[in-house]
């Protein structure tokens, strides 16, 4: 377990946590996943390995997060509870802490009806918060949900996802709280193009205390041409991307989209890193994790030891 | 699952079996405040406490019973027939017709519309009992933790399980601040039933 306690470290700091996202191929090469963090390592904290992204077969994250661990970048299993069931989690949790895996992101997971095995059943046996709550019962008590002991207990860091923009808007900072009431000790949310509103959910968030017992990293993204636009503001649920992000980018020269959309991204992580509460940013740029140190690099989250600063202090 | 597609009211509610069509949101037939009214009638009392044990006491009398609640409930609630009930703390929308059966609140793919993220044409049920546990100002509930749905007893009467107090640890207060997390598994100390 050699990357926890510098993750952990890391997290408890008052400085500036960058995550990135990183997808496992549909496929069985493990270069793609070296590749991918590869070009990652010394710019973020941590990579999320994500869990069948969209509800679509990829290597399972577990083999991608050893992968990144190998390539010397501190993985974040995500764990989603689409398809397995509480035995099947628990296997998997511990799975991750025998593997040195120093952090886990659990979630509800995307519905199976919109991946590529839209027949597949959908499990849901716990839901996100329960699984967060079996994950802190397992880390902290030493048990499984059964109440059997667990020797040793496993050690990651626990991890959720929560989503400010989507109905219900008023309720959304409580959810939170549940998940922190459970197990959660940092939170990564769903993309931030609506500043504005991520700011009011924030304030809802510290009013609840919420900010000073769980971090929270903003998602962040590039948009690199209209198309993929269209494709978030119409088929991304719970996306929220205000008419002044649509008129940027429509307002410049085709060939200027993607240099815009990069600017944009680079300036919504200097504005939401401003907000008091927010302890850092995950970036998600599926197939474009190659392009993430620049974007850092535009924003000024320079790679750790080159004076990466505590914007969030 | 059922290859049904349809929506109509018909659809809105689990075909026998409970688990084995596919969830889909229900909004209830009753408004909030008027099952808000009746729902102290149910309470837990020695009366209905005589009850449970007399209809448990034989097989017969406790499949009629379940079998004339689930028609009750499911007619109103869309209710599956899950055995734990959790509809007095989520504003009386049946958290089971959710498609990913989330017992803690939505998930984070509502439409701005408040559309279901699994079935477009139909409205977040979380939704639904958040707008109706807000005119109750019972908003409260729902920051409850729910605990995991033990699915040995789907098919079962909830209300016999609730008036012999079996489901008391259905949901835990979430505490406040760190070291108040409630255990995960009921019954434990520090567990307490919510408001009923």
């Amino acid at each position: 377990m050699t990357s926890l306690p510098s993750l952990r470290r890391r997290l408890e700091s008052a400085g500036t946590v960058v995550t990135a996202e990183v997808g496992p191929p549909r496929g069985a090469d493990p270069e793609v996943v070296r590749r991918k963090v590869t070009a990652l390592r010394g710019w973020v904290d941590a990579v999320n390995i994500t869990d069948g992204q969209n509800a679509h077969v990829r290597m399972s994250s577990w083999a991608g997060s050893l992968l990144a661990l190998a390539a010397g970048v501190p993985p974040l299993m995500q764990l989603t509870c689409r398809d397995r069931n509480r035995i099947a989690l628990q296997s998997d949790l511990l799975a991750a802490a025998a593997l040195g895996i120093p952090g886990v992101v659990v979630m509800t997971g995307d519905h199976p009806r919109f991946g590529d095995h839209p027949e597949a059943k959908p499990v849901f046996d716990l839901d996100s918060v329960q699984l967060l709550w079996a994950a802190r019962t397992m880390r902290d008590e030493g048990r499984l949900m059964s109440g059997q002991p667990l020797k040793p207990a496993p050690d990651w860091l626990i991890g959720a996802v929560e989503n400010p923009f989507a109905p219900p808007t008023g309720f959304r900072a409580a959810r939170l709280g549940k998940k922190v009431a459970a197990g959660a000790e940092f939170v990564q949310t769903q993309f931030v193009f609506d500043v504005p509103a991520f700011t009011r959910w924030l304030a809802d968030v510290r009013d609840l205390g919420l900010d000073r017992r769980c971090k929270v990293l903003a998602g962040v993204g590039p948009v690199r041409s209209l198309r993929a636009l269209e494709y978030l503001r119409r088929n991304v649920p719970g996306m929220s991307i205000p008419d002044e992000v649509s008129r940027r980018l429509r307002g410049v020269p085709a060939d200027r989209v993607e240099q815009e959309g990069l600017a944009l991204c680079a300036e919504t992580i200097q504005q939401v890193l401003a907000i008091p509460g927010v302890s850092g940013v995950h970036v998600m740029a599926p197939g474009f994790e190659h392009g993430i140190p620049d974007i850092l690099g535009r924003a000024g989250l320079l790679p750790a030891g080159v004076g990466r600063s505590g914007h969030a202090d | 699952m059922s290859p049904r597609t349809g929506t109509g009211p018909r659809d809105r509610t689990a075909s026998p079996g409970g688990g084995t069509a596919r969830p889909l949101p229900a909004r209830p037939r009753l408004p909030g405040w008027l099952v808000y009214r009746i729902q102290p009638l149910l309470a837990p009392r020695p009366g209905l406490r005589w009850l449970a044990g007399w209809l448990e006491r034989s097989r017969t009398r406790y499949r009629l019973f379940t079998a004339a609640e689930k028609t009750v409930k499911q007619e109103i609630f869309g209710c599956r027939m899950c055995g734990q009930c959790a509809l007095p703390v989520t504003g009386y929308a049946c958290p089971m017709t959710c498609p990913k059966q989330l017992r803690n609140g939505p998930c984070g793919g509502v439409g701005s519309d408040g559309s279901c993220e699994v079935e477009p044409g139909l409205r977040c049920v979380w939704l639904i009992a958040y707008e109706r546990a807000e005119a109750g100002g019972r908003v409260s509930d729902l920051q409850l933790l729910q605990r995991p749905v033990d699915h040995r007893g789907w098919g079962q009467s909830s209300w016999v399980s609730y008036w012999q107090g079996r489901d008391a640890g259905l949901w835990a207060a979430a505490g406040d601040g760190p070291g108040a997390r409630p255990p995960l598994r009921a019954g434990t100390a520090g567990d307490g039933p919510g408001p009923r």
